[in-house]
């Protein structure tokens, strides 16, 4: 492998970290509950339940009653579930070693 | 002014008293690091194979006119010829030479396409250790199964009903690797049974007639799993017939074209509502451009809320690193939604409330499929 040690060590910048966890925000958008690691700014959890609450009132208003929310990014996968105009988010990192498996 | 280079092949040291055959692969990439690169990588594989290079889709050709190979690695952004247009020629040319198609484009719709133009493979460029180790095990199960299993290539006017009856006939135990599209399925046969499946996020008996329903796309026999967990008890012959039943319906109901659909209902989305479940399909092009909706009332303030969710969602992505958007699906209580986004635009389906997370998820991938290409 000492080819590979050749080739990979000087393009291998440092990974950002991707949390994974849940929190809640009630529904005046208090942040109730976390199990999100504490590196990860809680202002960026704010930004996020915000977003998802007014994902899930304005979907109300285009007549599309939503409680649950999955969204798939390349390296992580949210779900949300809409509790009384609030939101339960978690967050679930994908797999490094599956998500790079060849065919996938 | 571009140059071509033919990199001279490298050559190991074998017995005279042993002539054995080594394999012979052709490295195509624009980039002649790369290729010096993969070359030096290749050639250390454990099947030690020779390997030749050229950085032109062009000189490949001739290449591989002038003498055989085994495997054609290529690269699809290059410079005057594709590697799309080198997969086109080589496969009509060369239809027993094996494809390995090695590139930094992510963009599933070349996958797809790759795939339908018949290539072995599909990867990524590796980028750690760990990639490029699954990808040298990857080549070097290519070259090794058909020198030591044979067989045959161009089987495509069998079905896959076909290929699992053989599997099951001579009671062979093998997992059947599926690919169809963008999407991947596998059948595990243990001595003639067909004893699971996986497509997607589905398993067992969902899944093999989800598999059977794909109409066409590639499969590979792979080596058998022996401690596979068995989840379908149903024999091979009663779970032939069932999808064989519900291809039938499938076809009855479908037997209108495209087009007829579409000039029937003078929108071309209406296609896509012949998809199980499938309620409602709005459009959403460039900035300006009305949306295009087939089957919903509201159309305008549905566009403006999946516009304005994209923009939520891909904050909340760069907030988190999380990587490109993908599929979002919305779980409701009278129907399910799901956006998905491609350069050209947005989409948004509506589906029946019955339809589980996983079917809406699966079809909606069908579907952008078919909207992309």
């Amino acid at each position: 492998m000492g080819l590979l040690s050749k080739l990979f060590k000087s393009s291998a910048p440092e990974l950002p970290r991707i949390p994974g966890g849940s929190f809640t925000l009630d529904a005046k958008g208090n942040l109730v509950s976390s199990t999100v690691p504490t590196w990860f700014p809680p202002s960026h959890l704010h930004d996020i339940g915000h977003n998802i609450v007014a994902i899930f009132r304005d979907a109300q208003q285009a007549q599309l009653q939503l409680s649950e929310l999955i969204v798939h990014y390349g390296a992580l996968k949210l779900t949300a579930r809409e509790l009384r105009g609030g939101a339960i988010i978690f967050l679930s990192p994908k797999n490094a070693q599956s998500s790079v498996a060849p065919g996938n | 002014m571009q140059t071509e280079t033919l990199i001279e092949s490298s050559h190991v040291e074998s017995s005279p008293a042993t002539p054995v055959r080594r394999d012979k692969i052709l490295l195509v990439d624009d980039q002649n690091e790369l290729l010096d690169m993969y070359k030096e990588w290749l050639v250390n594989l454990p099947s030690r194979p020779e390997v030749q290079a050229s950085n032109t889709g062009a000189r490949a050709i001739a290449m591989l006119d002038s003498e055989p190979f085994d495997l054609l690695i290529t690269d699809l952004r290059m410079p005057k010829m594709d590697g799309l247009q080198v997969l086109a020629i080589v496969r009509r040319k060369f239809p027993q030479l094996r494809l390995v198609v090695l590139t930094g484009v992510t963009d599933e719709a070349y996958r797809s396409r790759a795939y339908a133009m018949g290539v072995d493979l599909f990867c990524q460029k590796p980028t750690t250790k760990e990639e490029a180790q699954a990808f040298e095990a990857c080549i070097e199960s290519l070259l090794g199964r058909e020198k030591d299993t044979g067989g045959f290539r161009g089987i495509q006017s069998k079905s896959l009903m076909d290929i699992i009856q053989l599997e099951c006939l001579s009671q062979s135990s093998s997992v059947l690797r599926i690919t169809y599209q963008a999407f991947e399925g596998k059948i595990w046969v243990q001595a003639g049974d067909v004893i699971d499946a996986e497509a997607g996020v589905m398993t067992g008996e969902a899944a093999f007639k989800e598999i059977m329903s794909w109409k066409t796309g590639t499969f590979e026999i792979m080596p058998d799993e022996p401690n596979r967990t068995r989840t379908i008890h149903t024999s091979y012959h009663g779970l032939l017939l069932d999808s064989a039943q519900a291809i039938d319906e499938s076809d009855t109901k479908h037997q209108k074209s495209d087009t007829d659909v579409a000039k029937a209902t003078g929108s071309p989305l209406a296609k896509f509502s012949r998809f199980e479940g499938v309620e409602f399909v709005l459009e959403t092009g460039a900035e300006g451009e009305a949306p295009r909706a087939y089957a919903m009332e509201n159309a305008e303030v549905v566009a403006g809320w999946t516009k304005q969710t994209r923009n939520r969602l891909r904050g909340i992505g760069n907030l988190l690193h999380a990587g490109f958007l993908g599929h979002v699906q919305g779980v409701g209580l009278q129907r399910h939604v799901t956006l998905s986004e491609h350069d050209k635009g947005a989409l948004c389906i509506g589906f029946r409330r019955d339809m589980t997370p996983e079917q809406v998820l699966l079809t909606t991938k069908q579907i952008f499929t078919k909207w992309v290409s």
